[in-house]
C-alpha cells in the first residue's frame, strides 16, 4: 500500500513540477521541450510500478516494469533473434520489395493519364482495406517461414506507397512545368529535374505510413504461422503460457524498433526535403 | 548597375528590319464547359529583331495567351504565326527565347545558381561553360553573393530577378515575358523596369513583354499593343517616339504623358466596344 | 468524378483479369498432379476448367468468391454461425463500440491538450510516437489479460479498437483545434471573448474539417483492430474468426470471402464517414 501511496504521490510532485516548468522560461527552451516528456514517461513507468506492487497485481494480469526490465535483459539473445526475423528477414525485405515496386508501377502508370485516373481511386481504396487480412492467405502461399512475412508486408506497403506516389509526380505547379517545356525537355529530364523532386514530400509521406506498416504487417502474419522464432510468434505463445513480461518485452522491442525506423525515414526526408515549407526550420 | 556610357553605346540595328515573330489572321479558340471562348481573334502583328514590344489590356483580352502562342505553349486554331521563320513549335524545341512567368518558378530545392544552371543542364551545355554563364547572368541581375542560397530564402524582387537570369542564361533571341513585375511592390519594380531596360540595351535582344501597368509599358517599350477583351483582339498598336535612353524621371514629361493618354484612349476605346 | 468512371473500371477490370490468370496458373499444379495420379491426359481447356472450380483450390476465382458470398449472405439466415452476416455484424459491433470510445476520449484529450500546456508539452509527444508503433502487437495480450479478469465478448476487441483509433483522433483534433490563424483568434481577442466562447465559435467549428479527416483513418484502424482482436482467443465469431478458420482448416474460398467482406465493411465505414463529412461540411458552409 505505502508503495501505491508513494507512487500517487510521486505524480502528483512530478505533475506539479511539469506545469512550473511549462509555463516557465524554460518552456520553449530545448532543455523543457525534452524534459517535460520525459518526465512524463518516468511518471508514468513509476505509477505503473508502485501501483502493480503496491496493489500487488499479479503478473500474469500486468508485470511492473522492472520485471519487465529484468526478463528483457535476461533473454537478449532470445528477443535478438525474434527482431532478426521478424523486422530484418519479413519487415525490411517485404518493405524494400514492396516499396519499390510501387515506385516503378506509379512512373509506369504516371505515363498514361487515363490509367493514373483510374488507379489513383482503386488504390486509395485499397490503402484503406483491411490488407492484413490477406496474412492466412500469404502465409499459405509462401510457407511458415520469413517469405510470407514478407510478402504481407508487400501487399500492404504497396498501396499507399503507390497512391502517395502517383499523386506525388503529378504536384509540380504549372509553371514550373510550363518552364520544362520551354526548354523543349524531355521525358526523363522532366521527370528527373523537376517531377520527382516535387513527388519527394509526397513520397515521403507515403514511406512513412509503410514504416508503421510492415512491422504491424510482419508481427501479425506470424499470429496465422511461422517457425518457433519471431515477435509474433514468440507474443502469441507467452500469451498463451501467461508470460507476460515476455510479452511485454517483445512489445518493448516492437516500439524501439518501430520508432527507429519511423525515425530513420523521417530523417531522410529532413535531409531530401529540406526546402518544402514543412520542413523549413525558420524564415531566414 | 550599367554605366551611361555603355547605353549610349547601343544602337538600333541599321540593317533592314527583320521580322522575328509574325502573326497573321491568328486565331485561338478555347473549348470550355461553358462552350467554345475566342481567346484571340484576327491578331495581325509583326515583332522586328531588337524591339520592345509591351501588350496592355484588361485581364481576359488574350495578351497572355498570345504569349504563350508565341512559346508553343498554345496552339492557335487558325492563321499563322511565326517565329524566326518557324512554327512556334520548331523555335521552342530550337529553344529560340526564354521565357519569364508571372510568378518566379524557381524550384524550391535547386539553390539560385542551380536554378539558373538547369536550362543549361537539359540543354547540354559543357560543365564549364554553365559554370561561366551562371556568373556572368547572376551578374547581370545583380545577384553576385546569392548562388548558394535557396528560393525560399529571398525576397520576391530577388526571385524573379533570378527567374530572369535564368531566362538569360542561354543563348535564347527572344525574351518573352508574362507580367514578371506584377506580384512586386511599386518600388521593386521601378527599379527593376530600370535594370530591364539597361539589360535590353545591352543583350540587344527581342523581348515581348505583357503588363496591366501602362507607366511600365510606356517607360520600357519601343512599341505598345493595347488589347482588349471578348474577343481577345488587338485594338492600336502605338508606336513609342521615346529616345532609347529612359532615366526613371522621364515619367514625368509631356511627351511620356502624351504616349501614357494615347494608350488609355485606346484602352478606353476597346471597353467602349462592349 | 463522372471522368473517372471509365478509367476506374478499366483498372477494376484489369485487377479481375489478372486475378483470373493468376487462378489458373496457380491452381494448375493441382490440376495436374491429380490427373498424373489417374493417369489421365487434359487438353489445355479441361485444365483450365478444372482450376476454375477446384473445392481447395490456391486461389480461388473471383466467380467462385462472388458464389460463396451470395451463399453465405442472402442464402443463409442471419442468425445461422455460416452467414457471414453473423460475423460480419459481431466484427461491426465491436468496431463500432471501439470507435465511439476511442473518439470521445481523443476528442476530450485534444480538448485538455489544447488548453492546458503542461498536458501538450507532457502528452504530445507520446501521442506522435505512439503512432509509429506497432500497437496491434498487443492484441493478443489485451485480449486474454481481459479474459482473465471476467471481461470477456465485445469489451476486448472494442478496447483494441478504441486504442487503435484514439491517438489519430488526438492527433487530428490537436491541430484542428489549432487551425484558426492568429488573426481570428486576435479577433476573438478583441471582442474579449471567454475561452469558452473563443472554443465553442471558433476552435471546433474550425477542427471540424480535421476531426473528420482523422475520424476516417481511425475508423478503417478500428476494423483492423477488431479483427486482429478476433484472432488470438481462437475466437468462434467475428471475420477474424473467420479468417482464422479458414487457415486451419485450408478453406480458400472461405478466407477469401471474409477479406472481401471485410473490404465491403471497411469501404462501407469510411464512406459513410466521408458521407457524414461532405454533410456537416455541407451545412456549415465550408465545401459546396
Amino acid at each position: 500500500m505505502i508503495l501505491a501511496f508513494g507512487a500517487i504521490l510521486f505524480w502528483v510532485l512530478a505533475w506539479w513540477a511539469n506545469i512550473r516548468l511549462a509555463n516557465s522560461t524554460l518552456a520553449d527552451t530545448r532543455f523543457g521541450m525534452a524534459a517535460v516528456p520525459i518526465l512524463f514517461g518516468v511518471t508514468l513507468l513509476v505509477l505503473w510500478e508502485g501501483l502493480v506492487r503496491g496493489l500487488s497485481v499479479p503478473g500474469v494480469i500486468l508485470p511492473p516494469p522492472s520485471m519487465i526490465a529484468a526478463r528483457f535483459a535476461a533473454s537478449t539473445s532470445i528477443l535478438w533473434a525474434d527482431f532478426r526475423q521478424t523486422f530484418i528477414k519479413g519487415a525490411l525485405s517485404g518493405y524494400v520489395i514492396g516499396v519499390g515496386a510501387a515506385f516503378a508501377m506509379a512512373i509506369a502508370v504516371d505515363r498514361y493519364e487515363f490509367l493514373r485516373r483510374g488507379l489513383l481511386p482503386v488504390g486509395s481504396f485499397i490503402a484503406a482495406l483491411p490488407v492484413i487480412g490477406t496474412a492466412p492467405i500469404l502465409v499459405m502461399w509462401f510457407g511458415f517461414d520469413w517469405q510470407s512475412k514478407a510478402a504481407v508486408v508487400v501487399v500492404m506497403v504497396f498501396f499507399p506507397v503507390l497512391v502517395n506516389t502517383v499523386q506525388g509526380l503529378t504536384s509540380a505547379e504549372r509553371i514550373q512545368r510550363d518552364l520544362m517545356t520551354t526548354y523543349a525537355a524531355g521525358y526523363w529530364q522532366t521527370l528527373w529535374k523537376l517531377r520527382l523532386p516535387s513527388a519527394l514530400p509526397f513520397i515521403f509521406n507515403g514511406l512513412k505510413i509503410a514504416t508503421t506498416l510492415a512491422l504491424i504487417g510482419a508481427i501479425v502474419a506470424e499470429f496465422f504461422g511461422s517457425p518457433i522464432v519471431g515477435m509474433g510468434f514468440r507474443i502469441s505463445t507467452s500469451v498463451g503460457q501467461l508470460a507476460l513480461d515476455m510479452v511485454w518485452a517483445e512489445i518493448a522491442v516492437a516500439a524501439l524498433a518501430g520508432s527507429a525506423f519511423y525515425g530513420l525515414v523521417a530523417l531522410a526526408e529532413r535531409l531530401l526535403t529540406f526546402w518544402h515549407p514543412s520542413q523549413r526550420r525558420q524564415k531566414t | 548597375m550599367l554605366s551611361q556610357t555603355e547605353i549610349d553605346g547601343f544602337a538600333a540595328p541599321d540593317a533592314a528590319p527583320e521580322a522575328v515573330i509574325e502573326a497573321r489572321d491568328l486565331q485561338l479558340v478555347f473549348e470550355t464547359s461553358d462552350g467554345p471562348v475566342q481567346a484571340l481573334k484576327d491578331i495581325n502583328l509583326t515583332i522586328e529583331k531588337g524591339e520592345f514590344v509591351s501588350f496592355i489590356g484588361p485581364s481576359g483580352c488574350g495578351k497572355t495567351t498570345f504569349l504563350r502562342a508565341v512559346a508553343g505553349l498554345e496552339k492557335p486554331t487558325g492563321g499563322t504565326l511565326t517565329v524566326n521563320g518557324m512554327t512556334p513549335d520548331e523555335a521552342r524545341r530550337a529553344r529560340a527565347y526564354g521565357y519569364v512567368f508571372q510568378a518566379a518558378g524557381l524550384y524550391p530545392w535547386r539553390s539560385i545558381a542551380r536554378n539558373v544552371r538547369l536550362p543549361l543542364e537539359i540543354m547540354g551545355y559543357s560543365k564549364a561553360d554553365q559554370e561561366s554563364r551562371v556568373k556572368k547572368v547572376l551578374q547581370l541581375v545583380d545577384l553576385e553573393g546569392f548562388e548558394r542560397k535557396y528560393p525560399w530564402q529571398l525576397s520576391g524582387g530577388m526571385q524573379q530577378r533570378a527567374s530572369i537570369a535564368r531566362a538569360l542564361a542561354f543563348d535564347a533571341e527572344i525574351l518573352l515575358m508574362d507580367e514578371p513585375f506584377g506580384a512586386l511592390d511599386e518600388i521593386v519594380r521601378d527599379h527593376l523596369n530600370e535594370q530591364l531596360l539597361a539589360l535590353w540595351a545591352r543583350t540587344e535582344k527581342t523581348i515581348g513583354f505583357v503588363t496591366h501597368s501602362i507607366p511600365e509599358a510606356v517607360y520600357l517599350s519601343t512599341k505598345i499593343v493595347v488589347m482588349s477583351p471578348r474577343p481577345g483582339r488587338i485594338t492600336d498598336v502605338i508606336p513609342n517616339t521615346l529616345p532609347k535612353e529612359r532615366p526613371l524621371d522621364i515619367r514625368d514629361t509631356p511627351e511620356f504623358l502624351e504616349i501614357a493618354h494615347r494608350v488609355r484612349e485606346g484602352l478606353r476605346a476597346g471597353h467602349a466596344y462592349d | 468524378m463522372r471522368q473517372s468512371i471509365l478509367p476506374v473500371l478499366t483498372v477494376v477490370l484489369i485487377i479481375l483479369g489478372i486475378w483470373y490468370l493468376a487462378a489458373a496458373w496457380m491452381n494448375a499444379t493441382w490440376t495436374l498432379q491429380q490427373a498424373e495420379r489417374a493417369e489421365q491426359t487434359l487438353t489445355t481447356v479441361e485444365v483450365l476448367q478444372d482450376t476454375m472450380q477446384q473445392d481447395r483450390p490456391k486461389l480461388p476465382a473471383p466467380h467462385q468468391v462472388a458464389v460463396e458470398l451470395w451463399e453465405t449472405t442472402a442464402e443463409k439466415k442471419i442468425t445461422s454461425k455460416r452467414s457471414l452476416v453473423y460475423h460480419g455484424w459481431i466484427t461491426l459491433s465491436a468496431t463500432l463500440l471501439g470507435f465511439a470510445i476511442g473518439t470521445g476520449l481523443g476528442i476530450l484529450l485534444a480538448v485538455g491538450i489544447v488548453h492546458n500546456r503542461a498536458m501538450d508539452m507532457s502528452v504530445m509527444p507520446w501521442a506522435i510516437a505512439s503512432q509509429t508503433i506497432p500497437i496491434l502487437a498487443i492484441a493478443p495480450m489485451i485480449i486474454v489479460v481481459l479474459n482473465s479478469v471476467g471481461v470477456t465478448g465485445l469489451l476486448p476487441k472494442a478496447f483494441i479498437s478504441a486504442y487503435l483509433s484514439f491517438f489519430p483522433v488526438v492527433v487530428g483534433m490537436v491541430k484542428g483545434l489549432r487551425s484558426p490563424a492568429p488573426m481570428q483568434l486576435d479577433l476573438m481577442r478583441t471582442y474579449s471573448a471567454s475561452q469558452s466562447q473563443v472554443f465553442w465559435n471558433l476552435r471546433l467549428p474550425a477542427s471540424v474539417p480535421f476531426l473528420f479527416t482523422s475520424l476516417k483513418v481511425g475508423i478503417a484502424a478500428s476494423l483492423v483492430g477488431a479483427i486482429v482482436g478476433e484472432l488470438p482467443t481462437g475466437a468462434v465469431a467475428g471475420l477474424g474468426a473467420r479468417l482464422l478458420a479458414g487457415s486451419y482448416y485450408g478453406q480458400t474460398i472461405q478466407i477469401w470471402s471474409a477479406l472481401i467482406a471485410a473490404a465491403v465493411l471497411a469501404a462501407s465505414l469510411v464512406g459513410i464517414v466521408s458521407l457524414l463529412e461532405r454533410l456537416t461540411l455541407h451545412k456549415m458552409g465550408m465545401r459546396t
